[in-house]
């Protein structure tokens, strides 16, 4: 892919996910633990399905993620690894993953702040080890879409546009 | 940086719609949200001033459907134009697969056209990316106004081509989009390559979907060509 570098995300990628944030999950009583890329992707929902609009959810989460880096950086931080909104009932803890996601855990007052931290610790030292992977694994190859695909993607453009 | 999903089976591109402050970019998503059926596409969400100028950004996600067995998907960005918002345009550009420049072709915004133009091209190369290099194409809105200048001036100002140095491209390329003009074609001796164009009229949705299909189309091919 010209200029920028892609990546890759595989069926035993997700399952690795799913164990250690079903884990997670059990461990601190939050409700959903969703992955999200920098760019504003969703990677990965685990836990109770949310009754938002994923896509849209995750555009905003990176957007606030890294508008926050950028305060950080202008009161002399090199980051903020982790973000907390909170709600009356609802609350959200961001945490930053390999510099490249961003783990989002959705919690209610049937837990704590504290428990959430103080659970959400090993987990992104275990999903930094994931992502580091994959990145390592690189893309070389691995994102190319088989062939036909083009062809079928741009009738369904001509479609959807008008031809 | 499309991100392939196998796990999910999704593939999503983000396309990046750029250019000068009330030049007509939130317009374009607006009227793409508006015909396009609502099967296909999510909700617009615009984190805009109380005065509906963009603030941080507009999206739009549009579904292309399952090919191949890959839910594809554009997500639609716009960036706000204002001079002062700079470090919210480079954020959106993070990770883009496909840009729109979209211009205001009154003659008055010509400045703040080769301005903004500038602001792409730095701000791609502060993420690393190269303008020239990434699926791109240019749209000049608002051609219904009386005081719009031609698309010659325009082209020479905003579009005026880059060397093209690969010698395996270097063979005279005709626009598909206007006849009788070149994407690539030798100037003085030099090999030069241009981004396609379109002529706009964004509310009334005069080239939006031309304009669409065409970034969306490079993009697909970038796709197959990792």
């Amino acid at each position: 892919m010209a200029g920028a570098s892609s990546w890759s995300f595989r069926e035993e990628d997700s399952a690795r996910i799913q164990a250690i944030l079903n884990t997670f999950l059990r461990e601190s009583n939050a409700r959903t633990g969703l992955i999200v890329d920098r760019t504003g992707q969703m990677v990965a929902i685990v836990g109770e399905e949310p009754r938002f609009d994923p896509t849209a959810f995750a555009s905003l989460t990176a957007a606030d993620f890294s508008a926050n880096d950028q305060l950080a950086r202008m009161i002399g931080e090199p980051e903020f690894g982790a973000l907390f909104h909170q709600g009356e009932k609802e609350s959200m803890y961001l945490a930053d993953i390999a510099r490249r996601v961003i783990l989002v855990v959705l919690f209610d007052n049937r837990t704590t702040l504290g428990l959430v931290k103080l659970r959400v610790r090993q987990t992104v030292g275990e999903l930094n080890q994931v992502f580091t992977d994959m990145f390592n694994r690189g893309a070389a190859g691995a994102n190319q879409v088989e062939a036909g695909f083009v062809g079928e993607a741009e009738d369904e453009l001509d479609k959807l546009f008008g031809g | 940086m499309s991100m392939i999903n196998y796990a999910s089976r999704e593939i999503n591109c983000k396309l990046v719609y750029y250019g000068p402050g009330l030049g007509g970019k939130t317009t374009n998503l607006e009227y793409v949200y508006n015909k396009v059926s609502p099967n296909s596409r999510g909700k617009l969400i615009s984190l805009a001033t109380e005065t509906e100028r963009t603030l941080f950004f507009d999206f739009l996600p549009v579904d292309l459907g399952t090919i191949r067995g890959f839910k594809t998907r554009f997500h639609l960005y716009t960036v706000p134009g204002q001079v002062y918002y700079n470090a919210s345009r480079k954020l959106i550009l993070k990770g883009v697969d496909g840009v729109v420049f979209v211009a205001d072709s009154q003659i008055e915004r010509m400045e703040a056209n080769i301005e903004s133009m500038q602001n792409l091209y730095d701000n791609m190369a502060q993420h690393g990316y190269n303008l020239t290099k990434v699926p791109f194409v240019v749209q000049y809105n608002k051609r219904d106004l009386p005081n719009a200048a031609t698309i010659r001036e325009l082209q020479a100002a905003l579009n005026p081509g880059w060397p093209l140095d690969d010698p395996a491209r270097q063979r005279l390329t005709p626009d598909p989009y206007h006849e009788g003009e070149y994407l690539i074609e030798q100037i003085d001796g030099q090999w030069v390559e241009r981004a396609p164009y379109f002529e706009a009229v964004a509310p009334r949705g005069e080239g939006v979907f031309d304009t669409l299909k065409a970034v969306s189309k490079l993009v697909l091919k970038s796709l197959g060509s990792t």
